[in-house]
């Protein structure tokens, strides 16, 4: 027993020579990125950027001391705070209970471990207006934070999951063994062992629950906890003032940026130890039972009391009407449609900002990283606003056309993209990379043979998690749709909006189907792809 | 049909590919007058207005295009779009967008038969926009907890000690900040000021809308709240009034409290002219119209001479005389007053 070097106390990452690194550090610091890929990814980052030039414009047009003066007024820092408070909690709750989740499925003999695996990304298919709608139905008296907290929590929960538990497939559990036959207690041995490759995982899963947390408003609203998006709202609705909305939603990106730059310090990306297959170990029957309520939370809180809800407000409907069979296959093909197109978009869009965050360091990508989350810390009706500014600006042709529709989805939803490719790129070994330079392809022919074959499953990943987004959008889809298009989200907002909970029924129901068909099987993506390494 | 001429081809095109939808087919780029079709964005809902968008259209002949929407959005929609919108005419669920959009010069002034059809105080000052309908602030209770002889008669009774963490108020939506308007011209400033910082003082529960102060009354959560009273009567259609637990209560006429909140319509600026857009705005303040919204969603004609719902207090009676609820100057000023008190 002569383990040369001790662990380093209480240090996550020291992994110490213990493991040989697979690949060398892989953000080559110092090496300049190609040109092309520059470009590309500046493109993209343009494109994300479209909403911050216009709130900008929008601003300015007030002039400072209106944007000071509304910063300063009322309740909008209270606001503020409360943003920033929700996100905050919401981040840590679903990072411990995400990682947790992903831990018990993947290391412990559950069983029907799939089928767990399965219901915890369904609340990803859960639209978070529907979530506290169906909770209000039951608990009426719900508000204020913590009921926000534990309802965000649990329809977002699954952006920490599923990764996680997709990298605690590739990751080696020898190592945590090794720890605790160091006398480690399993929580230690986890935390210095296991959470270092698991980490970039968790960690740019809990960007996307940040990023959520910071622009819902339909949960928020219902739940009466005012943020910034209560602000940015009523400065639309009973200001009617764009500039107002504008300095508010500028407040938002700040505390966005904040976010996206904690991220990049948490997120250390180490290299993956050769991955050898952890069988999941049997515990006993009280173990288990233990275990359940940590598993089975989110799908009970996110999905099925709000489905509950929703089904006793539809036995109250006193004019069941019948269902417009034509018109619900309409808006299934319509929202089939676009969340096809904006998964395809948006990965085009994300390709290059991850390929260039995956491989190289500076400043420059540092910003061009970073403007390509802003899209998903805005309210969609900012998002929506913008592209109008941009669509008639640039292209009035395509104004109103499922060409902008798109587009502002993926400018919306491409941060979805970002985290897991650029994690997915970023394992590719380099050596692979270089074997292939050496046989004789250009640079761009070993990315595309080399590179994102073995990147693919990140790249589905991506792809998934935009589609369900798109699917529950709505103000942008409202703003930007052609006219007379509906989606499943625009169709249920037409009979909410007026107490028709009997018609709004199926749409809610095919919402939530359909949402959860990607949703299912973005919890199997990536197994397939890790078992393979 | 000035810009949608431009992007009707390519949302056929890419709508037929992707949903295999109704996209219309593309027109030649028409001249104004009457050619039988134009464009509408609505900020009140499909369920309500298209039975009588069809009524129309069987009428006239004339073919709606209709963009549905929220008023808010669709309002910051068209200061978006500015000369270049599609649209031909915009309706809103409230006076403040109209006001917004009239300000930013986007309406076209309305010929006056249309726009001297509705009394003032429930219509634009200048013809830029006619008022619609009419929905008055009422106070919504549960039933079950209180009758309407415990509930006081005047807004100033909401405010007292007594209420203390049971009202219900959604100070960030226009249709409550209206009311604080009225309570300004009618009762002055200093009054208005001192009510709502008695409102603060009194943990108000605070809510987003109507609609959820609507549904968290009949609910049971909250005992009483503040709301328009349309609302009530949308529910009730969809579960049954005998269900409803929530009530309504009509605060005395002349009180702030008592106020009508209007909807209303305008031709956008860009289609100055076009007879069928002026068509479809004169058919909402024709007799047929009115007595749709009166029979279909339960609000207040504005037009003289149609009866108002029945069980709804006369219009008369509710009367709010001195207001122009799309003065957004008048909406900036009630706004620092509520900012003030800490409510927004």
């Amino acid at each position: 027993m002569t383990i040369a070097p001790p662990l380093a106390d209480g240090v996550p990452d020291a992994r110490g020579p213990l493991v040989e690194p697979a690949h060398p550090a892989r953000p080559t610091a110092g090496r300049r990125p190609p040109l092309a890929l520059l470009v590309a990814a500046s493109v993209a980052a343009a494109a994300a950027a479209i909403p911050l030039v216009y709130l900008v414009v929008r601003a300015a047009e007030a002039g400072l001391p209106t944007v000071f003066a509304t910063l300063s007024r009322g309740r909008v820092l209270e606001y503020a705070a409360n943003s920033l408070a929700l996100a905050a909690a919401t981040t840590a709750t679903a990072l411990v209970l995400g990682t947790a989740v992903a831990v018990v499925l993947t290391r412990v003999r559950v069983p029907f471990a799939r089928a767990w695996l399965l219901i915890s990304a369904l609340p990803l298919a859960v639209p978070s207006y529907l979530a506290g709608y169906g909770w209000l139905v039951l608990a009426p008296g719900l508000n204020g934070f913590v009921p926000s907290w534990l309802l965000l929590t649990a329809v977002t929960v699954p952006y920490v999951t599923l990764p996680v538990a997709a990298a605690l497939r590739g990751a080696s559990g020898d190592l945590e063994g090794v720890a605790r036959t160091l006398g480690r207690g399993p929580l230690r041995a986890f935390l210095v062992a296991t959470w270092p490759t698991i980490r970039p995982a968790a960690i740019a899963g809990s960007l996307l629950v940040a990023l959520y947390a910071l622009s819902d408003f339909g949960l928020v609203a219902m739940m009466r906890y005012p943020t910034l998006t209560w602000g940015i709202n009523a400065a639309y609705s009973a200001s009617f003032d764009r500039a107002q909305a504008a300095t508010l939603a500028l407040l938002l990106v700040v505390l966005a940026l904040v976010v996206v730059a904690g991220e990049r310090t948490a997120r250390r990306q180490v290299p993956r130890a050769a991955a050898r297959a952890v069988a999941p170990r049997p515990v006993g029957r009280g173990m288990l039972v233990s275990l359940l309520p940590v598993v089975a939370a989110a799908p009970l809180l996110g999905v099925a009391v709000p489905l509950l809800g929703l089904l006793l407000r539809l036995l109250d409907a006193a004019t069941l009407r019948a269902i417009d069979g034509p018109r619900l296959l309409e808006a299934v093909g319509a929202t089939v449609g676009v969340a096809a197109a904006a998964a395809v978009l948006a990965l085009v869009l994300a390709l290059p900002i991850a390929a260039l965050a995956a491989r190289y360091r500076g400043r420059l990508v540092t910003a061009i990283e970073s403007v390509g989350y802003l899209g998903h810390a805005l309210p969609g009706i900012v998002v929506g606003l913008s592209l109008v500014f941009f669509a008639l600006a640039v292209v009035p042709a395509l104004y109103q056309s499922f060409a902008v529709l798109v587009f502002a989805y993926a400018v919306l939803f491409m941060p979805k993209a970002i985290g897991t490719v650029r994690a997915g790129l970023g394992d590719v070994p380099p050596r692979l990379v270089s074997v292939a330079r050496t046989l004789g392809l250009s640079p761009l022919q070993a990315w595309w043979r080399v590179t994102v074959p073995l990147a693919l499953p990140s790249l589905g990943v991506g792809a998934l998690l935009v589609a369900i987004a798109t699917m529950k959008e709505l103000p942008a889809t409202l703003l930007l749709r052609p006219t007379g298009v509906q989606t499943l989200a625009t169709e249920l907002w037409n009979r909410t909006v007026v107490f028709e909970f009997g018609a709004a029924a199926p749409y809610a129901a095919l919402l939530v189907l359909i949402a959860a068909v990607p949703a299912m099987v973005l919890s199997g993506v990536r197994s397939a792809a890790k078992e393979e390494l | 049909m000035r810009a949608s001429s431009l992007s009707l081809p390519a949302i056929a095109t890419v709508g037929l590919l992707l949903s295999g939808c109704a996209a219309t087919a593309p027109t030649a780029p028409a001249e104004f007058e009457a050619d039988g079709t134009f464009t509408l964005y609505s900020g009140r809902d499909e369920e309500l207005v298209q039975p009588l968008i069809d009524q129309f259209t069987a009428e006239t002949g004339i073919e709606v295009e209709v963009r549905y929407g929220n008023t808010a959005e669709l309002g910051a929609l068209l200061l978006e779009e500015g000369p270049a919108s599609p649209a031909d005419v915009f309706l809103s669920q409230d006076a403040g967008a109209l006001g917004a959009l009239s300000r930013a010069g986007l309406f076209t002034t309305l010929p006056a038969e249309i726009a001297d059809a509705v009394p003032a105080g429930f219509t634009s000052t200048d013809g830029s926009w006619v008022g619609v309908t009419g929905r008055a602030r009422v106070v919504v209770y549960d039933g079950e907890r209180l009758t309407a002889d415990e509930l006081p008669d005047t807004i100033d009774g909401y405010v007292t000690e007594e209420w203390n963490g049971r009202l219900a108020v959604a100070p960030t939506n226009a249709s409550f900040q209206s009311f604080v308007t009225a309570l300004r011209v009618l009762e002055g400033e200093e009054e208005a000021a001192a009510w709502a910082q008695a409102l603060a003082g009194n943990s108000p529960q605070i809510f987003e809308g109507n609609t959820p102060i609507l549904t968290a009354v009949n609910d049971g959560a909250v005992e009483a709240g503040l709301i328009n009273h349309y609302y009530w009567f949308r529910a009730a259609s969809e579960v049954g009034v005998e269900n409803m637990r929530a009530q309504l209560k009509y605060l005395t006429a002349g009180d702030a409290g008592s106020i009508v909140n209007v909807t209303g319509a305008g031709i956008l600026a860009g289609a100055e002219g076009d007879a069928d857009a002026l068509e479809f705005v004169r058919y909402l303040v024709s007799e047929a119209a009115q007595t749709y919204f009166v029979e279909q969603t339960f609000e207040y004609p504005l037009v003289p001479g149609i009866a108002a719902p029945e069980g709804l207090p006369s219009l008369e009676s509710l009367l709010n005389p001195q207001l122009d609820l799309s003065d957004l100057d008048d909406l900036a000023t009630t706004q620092q007053l509520l900012a003030d008190a800490g409510l927004i």
